[in-house]
């Protein structure tokens, strides 16, 4: 029969203003969902916060004297860059051709970019992990580690750019905060990392980098998900919504038990643990909102047409 | 026609950019409908009605194309006093016998001119005389004689009577007003379901668009054909449009749209029981003896088959050469003959009654493509040996392992005794030859590739089949083996090693006494000096050049197109096109002329070649007892007609009446409310137990269905079904119903759903889609089920065959089956196994039904 | 190659040369006039015999006729269905009112009055939109701009086109496009981006894609993109004066979101009605805001990881 008018409305929501009507092809998306594959890609954006962020702890602590905190930042930087590899490589529908990604280099394809940047980080902070534990080169190691400390907050942000520079709605439109909620969530989880596992009197830039981290990635998601209106409403439905809910819930769990380890210091390990998860359970979060946001054709419609009808107006004209 | 034959239809859309109107009528709405200009949704079975109110409309309002019609119909023919309408009889033409079930047409002849040697018909001295006409008539309509003598019909005896003002109470102009009279608008409404706005647009629009200046067209399929009234239905459009004058006109005409790319050509060469090639009929052996009673009759009649014995030789020295002579009358008694109705349905029957041995099926699939695929299944299970010939393994070849009767066990494998052997065919495109369409154009085919393995062409194999035959047969004396042996059979090979197509196509073409190509059917002679295998094919090789394959651009050549392919007779494009001109030889209008009289050159010329003598003058009046095409008048363009017009009204040659009248197809819901005569009283059905027919007016069987076809399937399915892109495209069984119907029965869009008849029922999704309209009939709404037929059990996705659930009924001159019955459809999946012979006996016993049950005549029962 | 705003959004006259062709034909393209498709889908298999393209599964989808669902990694053509029951103005005094369209229940109990009777096309009733949809090779290409291999490449022709032999399948075109023409090919381990090519090898020898030679009433028409939209315009033109005033092109403009459609469409309904975006814009357009707030939100990072490290222990 035939596609049918939809009235937008949320499942399970009361909608204030009763929203556009609009017309679709038998409800079919317009776009096509990602193909990526769950839990690969999402772990990846998560490693690679992970990692990136904790690169620069690493250094910091370095700088501070702080050789537990640096061992523990150290081996997740290296450790996250290569699990994180191997997840991306594994979810190549041609795994086999993977240095195809190494024949150009893109500027306008995050994809490109980010391999660069991720094979340049994976390279120092793996190189400086192995100088950490075999302890050779320690000149070498800070020269690598600086290395992986500049390019680190590059791998933690460009994920960002990755998954906003398409045209699932959901993500584009959020590419303004979205970099800045990874960010944030990057240090969480490296501050996390650390606060679980170096040693307590070591653990204390951690607990500030998780801190300061979980926070921005809260106060940027608000602001994203305010701006975003409608558009945002995956993030509040379905696997997705109880997914970031439980995200923000983990991380603000973090917080309290972070300030609470103040006074009692082994809390500080179960914050590691929350930050972390919180981090983790954001990434997959917002990659299945993505996934909605693609199968729902009325956050491509909806927007487009109402864009189009503003334009229209303006130019006072009809376009093509 | 988007659906059946989308590129032809680019032309329609062609004529659309350049400002065409185009109506669709049809009972569903599609891809046609999408780009008409008008759909006009229509119960089906009921267009005799429709367009008889055209007609109605036409000829109450004086918007007939009058000087048209005076000249060159026989509108003016003055018909027998004895005649009576089925206005008056309520149904039913005069000499109707209801013994033996059939028509005698002697009160349907012109009436004798005065002062002429003429005599009523029935008064003549013919060798049927009057005891036997009763005899004549049913080896008539055996041997389906409407399909015979080309386009004109058997012959009539004597030009009629005229009244040129069209005035004489029983002048065929006046009997059709009568006869049409109460086809109203209202009548259309009460019969068609649509409505009087709607039928006004249509009759202006034809009115308008016909005339000097413009022509209308018809394009039709088997939305007509498949019906028991099926002839008289695009008769009925004949008449419309000879009155509107758009015969023989460009832009005009009536265009069967064919089933299948060469079906034309099955009928020209032919396949069918009835027919000799060029559509010289059959010899029946209680009629015919030798050549001169097989001619009788139809030699000398006015008219090009008034030289029908050239034909008739020529192509017996064809088939036999050197040993027909005219002392042994050609070797006419090689032919076969007929002893009866030898028709598809009728032959099945046979089968099931033991009488039929053997069998081929080339190219045929009747497990899926006939009507009732039970009682084809029936008859294939009790043949001796069958020899199928196809591409894929088709259902008909499969069903002694897989048929559904197995699966209900009403047959059962191993007691199947037939031995099938299966063949594979060669493709279109690996084998040479050509293809007949609709406009009687050859378009020859060469070999693109090799056939795999084993496959080859129906040709090759007929070909080797004789040759081996005739090894067998080398040497006997037996008389019966003579006709076998004294075949020409010496065919040139091509560079394969196999029979060369060219050279059968010559051979059609016919050769002169010197063994050169004709180029005409009138150098055909009936001395035994010329050969020609297809009389109306004469040309197609003309000058040694296989004038079928020729491909000029039509951007390099005017629109008459001629030197693409080539079309019978003579590469004439559109027939009887000397009526594209007035009498005196002038064309209609500039803007429509085709051809026209060159009084200085002294001939016809044109845009087309004229069918028509070529140096006979506009006012040429025949002699007095002039025979042959001597008999034509310069203002006759109807040459195949030995009264040289468009017939109104027939004399002679079909089975159901001189002029087209509604009935109801053998299944209804409803009463006809024209005449208590309910259904065709001459129509045939198989009287057989597996062809019961459902009850009229029932409310177990409430619904109309009818079968069609969808662009992305072919026929029944074995080259379609089989390959995974068109597949793809409809991958499974469904039907569609309008939502009234579905909201009335509960069915759910996409679900399955059961249809039911009395022969058996099926399965199928259901589609509910607003193309198929509720139709308001009456005082009541009529729902039709739409059931494309193109899947059987076999392919790549299987499913219940729609023609499982049609009956076998007939029209009575050609005997084609109907697509047209009643149903009940109900939600959810059929029962399977014996449950499904139960769940049908149930639906059966609430209808009343015995087996026996049946309208008008049953064949195969004694007359 | 140059690398400029322009080559990432708006008007582009050339987009050959912005890729890199020092010489090239003119730039090829598609017009598709749905108003004269038939449905007759000879497009979707002429396509996928030529490029041996493999069938898209067997299922009875019930959206009319279409049954291939959508394009995709093997459907480049796919021919669309959508069935508008049009609501027709109900004679005066007729009785009670039944539109012929939207309401699909149950009709009015007795018996059946004249406003009731199933009203014909062309003035209320039905209208069947069929329309045969394809990769629109558009001049801003967000799968092409995504494409971290290399393997899809603009050609010669302005067309884009993967390259089967480079792609690895990660996959990033897919959610790239605007329209959801590409995917990746998870059938037989392929694993690979697959798309039209607008039969770049046929092209490449002078020759007509296939799906255009194929299309029976010419409602797919190949040449010169300048020229094709020329053509098209007129066709609107026509459409209007004829009284269609529902025609519209699709795609035909250059200074559209991603800069005009190497395939563009004349359409008789709005786009969203076809499955078709309102108002694509390509992603990249928003390129350097998306990288602005990617380099802002690395440097706060590293403010972020400093400030931890600011002040004593703890």
């Amino acid at each position: 029969m035939s596609g049918g008018k939809h009235a937008g409305g949320g499942r399970g929501e009361t909608a204030m203003v009763p929203e556009a009507d609009f017309e679709s092809y038998y409800g079919r998306p317009i776009i096509k969902a990602p193909v990526w594959k769950t839990p690969d890609v999402p772990l990846y954006l998560f490693l690679g916060g992970l990692s990136g962020a904790s690169a620069v702890l690493a250094e910091g602590a370095a700088l501070t004297g702080r050789p537990g905190l640096e061992k523990v930042a150290r081996l997740t930087a290296s450790g996250g860059a290569m699990a994180g590899t191997v997840f991306l490589i594994h979810d190549l529908g041609r795994p086999e051709r993977f240095l195809n990604m190494l024949r150009v280099l893109k500027p306008t394809s995050a994809l490109s970019v980010g391999t660069y940047i991720l094979s340049g980080f994976a390279s120092l902070s793996g190189g400086a992990a192995a100088l950490e534990v075999t302890g050779w080169f320690p000149r070498l190691k800070r020269l690598l580690g600086l290395g992986a400390a500049a390019t680190g907050p590059a791998l933690a942000t460009y994920t960002a750019a990755l998954i906003a520079n398409t045209a699932v709605p959901i993500w584009h439109e959020g590419h303004r905060e979205l970099p800045f909620v990874f960010a944030g969530s990057g240090a969480s989880a490296a501050g996390g990392t650390g606060l679980l596992l170096a040693p307590a009197r070591d653990a204390g830039p951690a607990a500030r980098m998780a801190l300061a981290g979980g926070t921005i990635e809260l106060v940027a998601s608000e602001m994203m998900e305010r701006r975003l209106g409608m558009l945002a409403e995956p993030y509040h439905r379905g696997r997705a919504g109880r997914l970031m809910t439980a995200s923000k819930r983990l991380t603000v769990l973090g917080h309290v038990l972070n300030l609470l380890g103040l006074r009692w210091p082994w809390l500080r390990r179960l914050a590691g643990v929350s930050y972390l998860a919180g981090s983790a359970t954001l990434r997959f979060g917002i990659f299945d909102a993505g996934l909605d946001s693609s199968n729902d054709p009325k956050y491509t419609v909806v927007p487009q047409k109402e864009r189009a009808a503003r334009r229209k107006q303006t130019l006072g004209s009809t376009s093509a | 026609m988007a659906e059946a034959h989308p590129v032809g239809f680019q032309w329609v859309v062609e004529a659309k950019k350049r400002g065409a109107q185009v109506i669709h009528v049809d009972p569903r709405f599609t891809r046609t409908s999408a780009l008409a200009d008008l759909h006009v949704p229509i119960r089906a079975g009921s267009d005799i009605v429709f367009l008889g109110a055209l007609i109605n409309h036409v000829v109450s309002n004086d918007l007939d194309f009058r000087e048209y019609v005076v000249a060159y119909t026989n509108a003016a023919a003055i018909i027998d006093e004895r005649y009576q309408d089925t206005e008056d009889l309520d149904g039913l033409f005069s000499g109707f016998d209801p013994e033996t079930g059939h028509y005698d047409p002697a009160s349907w002849q012109y009436a004798p001119r005065p002062g002429t040697g003429d005599r009523p018909a029935g008064e003549e001295e013919d060798e049927v005389d009057a005891m036997s006409r009763g005899e004549h008539a049913r080896h008539s309509h055996e041997m389906a004689v409407s399909d015979t003598h080309g386009s004109g019909g058997p012959p009539v005896d004597h030009k009629p009577d005229r009244d040129e003002t069209l005035q004489h109470p029983n002048c065929v102009f006046q009997i059709l007003k009568r006869h049409y009279a109460r086809y109203t608008p209202e009548m259309v409404e009460e019969v068609c379901g649509i409505s009087p706005e709607q039928f006004r647009k249509v009759a202006d629009a034809l009115v308008a668009n016909s005339g000097r200046e413009r022509t209308a067209s018809f394009c039709y399929a088997v939305g007509w054909t498949q019906h028991s009234t099926g002839a008289q239905m695009i008769r009925t459009a004949s008449i419309l449009q000879l009155l509107l004058g758009n015969i023989g006109r460009p832009g005009g005409g009536i265009l069967a749209l064919r089933g299948h790319a060469s079906i034309q050509g099955a009928s020209d060469v032919p396949t069918l029981f009835n027919l000799l090639p060029g559509y010289l009929p059959m010899p029946h052996a209680d009629l015919h003896h030798d050549l001169d009673s097989f001619l009788s009759g139809q030699e000398g009649k006015a008219g090009f088959w008034g030289n029908v014995r050239s034909y008739a030789v020529s192509l017996l020295k064809s088939w036999w050469g050197d040993a027909a002579t005219a002392e042994n009358d050609f070797c006419w008694d090689y032919l076969p003959r007929l002893t009866g109705d030898h028709s598809t349905y009728t032959t099945v029957k046979l089968m099931i009654d033991g009488g039929c041995k053997g069998y081929f099926l080339v190219g045929q699939n009747p497990a899926v493509g006939s009507a009732n695929g039970k009682m084809q299944r029936l008859g294939l299970a009790n043949l001796d040996w069958l020899v199928v010939r196809d591409m894929q393994m088709i259902e008909s070849a499969t069903f002694w392992k897989d048929g559904p009767e197995i699966e209900t066990g009403e047959l059962e494998t191993d007691k199947i005794g037939t031995e099938v052997f299966f063949l594979p065919a060669a493709s279109h495109v690996e084998k040479a030859g050509s293809f007949t369409q609709t406009q009687r154009m050859l378009q020859w085919r060469d070999k693109a590739v090799a056939p795999p393995g084993d496959a080859m062409s129906d040709l090759e194999f007929y070909y080797q089949l004789g040759k081996r035959i005739r090894e067998k047969l080398a040497g006997s004396t037996d008389e019966m083996d003579r006709p076998l042996l004294e075949l020409t059979w010496d065919y040139p090979l091509d560079e394969d090693g196999e029979i060369d197509a060219a050279a059968v196509l010559r051979e059609m073409n016919g050769v002169g006494p010197d063994g050169a190509a004709l180029s005409s059917y009138t150098q055909l002679k009936p001395d035994g000096s010329t050969r020609c295998g297809v009389w109306i094919y004469c040309g197609v090789y003309a000058d040694e050049v296989n004038q079928a394959r020729r491909r000029k651009p039509h951007w390099e050549q005017d629109q008459t197109a001629a030197e693409w392919g080539w079309a019978w007779p003579a590469n004439r494009r559109i027939l009887y096109n000397r009526a594209s001109a007035a009498p005196d030889g002038t064309p209609w209008s500039e803007r429509k002329k085709l051809v026209w009289w060159d009084a200085e050159a002294g001939r016809w010329t044109g845009h087309d070649v004229p069918d028509f003598i070529a140096d006979r003058a506009p006012d040429y009046v025949p002699p007095e007892g002039a025979k042959g095409p001597d008999a034509i008048a310069g203002d006759d363009p109807f040459i195949m007609q030995t009264d040289g017009k468009g017939w109104l009204f027939v004399p002679t040659g079909l089975a159901d009446g001189p002029l087209p009248t509604h009935f109801e197809p053998a299944e209804s819901p409803f009463h006809n409310p024209l005449y208590s005569q309910q259904s065709n009283p001459v129509s045939t059905w198989v009287s057989e137990e597996s062809n019961p027919l459902n009850p009229n007016y029932s409310e177990v069987f409430p619904y109309v269905y009818t079968t069609y076809r969808l662009t992305e399937h072919h026929t029944a399915g074995a080259m379609s079904r089989t390959l995974p892109y068109l597949t793809e495209l409809q991958p499974e069984p469904f039907c569609e119903v309008s939502p009234r119907l579905a909201a009335e029965r509960g069915l759910t869009h996409g679900d399955w759903v059961t249809i039911v008849t009395a022969r058996t029922a099926i399965e199928a999704r259901v589609l509910v889609t607003e193309r198929l309209r509720s139709l308001r009939v009456g005082d009541r709404w009529v729902e039709q089920v739409g059931l494309p037929y193109h899947w059987g059990p076999n392919g790549l996705v299987p499913g219940d065959s729609p023609n499982d659930l049609v009956g076998v009924t007939m029209d009575p001159n050609v005997y084609i089956q109907d697509k047209v019955g009643t149903c009940d459809i109900r939600p959810g999946r059929r029962p399977r196994g014996p449950a499904l012979v139960a769940y049908v006996d149930a639906y059966r016993r609430r209808a009343g039904l015995g087996t026996q049950h049946g309208p008008g005549r049953s064949n195969g029962e004694e007359a | 190659m140059t690398f400029s705003p322009e080559s990432l959004f708006g008007r582009l006259e050339d987009v050959q040369s912005d890729a890199g062709y020092d010489e090239h034909p003119p730039r090829m393209g598609f017009f598709t006039d749905t108003s004269i498709c038939i449905g007759c889908k000879a497009c979707e298999v002429a396509c996928k015999e030529w490029n041996m393209v493999p069938d898209d599964g067997f299922m009875l989808t019930g959206m009319s006729y279409d049954n291939t669902q959508g394009l995709g990694a093997s459907t480049w053509r796919h021919v669309a269905f959508i069935e508008k029951p049009v609501d027709v103005p109900v004679p005066e005094g007729s009785g009670p009112t039944a539109s012929t369209g939207t309401d699909l229940g149950m009709p009015t109990v007795g018996v059946p009055q004249v406003g009731d009777q199933e009203a014909p096309s062309g003035e209320g009733g039905i209208r069947w939109l069929m329309s045969s949809d394809v990769c629109k090779h558009c001049t801003h290409a967000g799968c092409l701009d995504n494409c971290p291999t290399g393997a899809l490449f603009r050609t010669e022709f302005g067309t884009v086109v993967v390259q089967p032999d480079v792609c690895n399948g990660c996959g990033y075109c897919v959610p790239s496009c605007p329209y959801g023409v590409i995917d990746v090919r998870h059938e037989d381990g392929d694993g690979r981006a697959w798309k039209c090519t607008m039969c770049y090898d046929r092209l490449k020898v002078g020759e007509t894609p296939m799906c255009a030679k194929a299309c029976p009433t010419e409602s797919i028409q190949f040449g010169e993109l300048t020229e094709l939209r020329e053509r098209a315009q007129a066709r609107v033109e026509e459409l209007h004066e004829q009284g269609v005033e529902v025609a519209r092109l699709y795609g035909a403009d250059p200074g559209d979101g991603v800069g005009g459609d190497g395939a563009f469409f004349l359409l008789l309904d709005e786009p969203e009605v076809y499955g078709l975006p309102p108002d694509p814009v390509v992603t990249t357009r928003d390129l350097g805001s998306i990288w602005k707030h990617v380099g802002a939100a690395a440097v706060g990072l590293v403010a972020l990881g400093v400030a931890s490290f600011v002040g004593g222990r703890r």
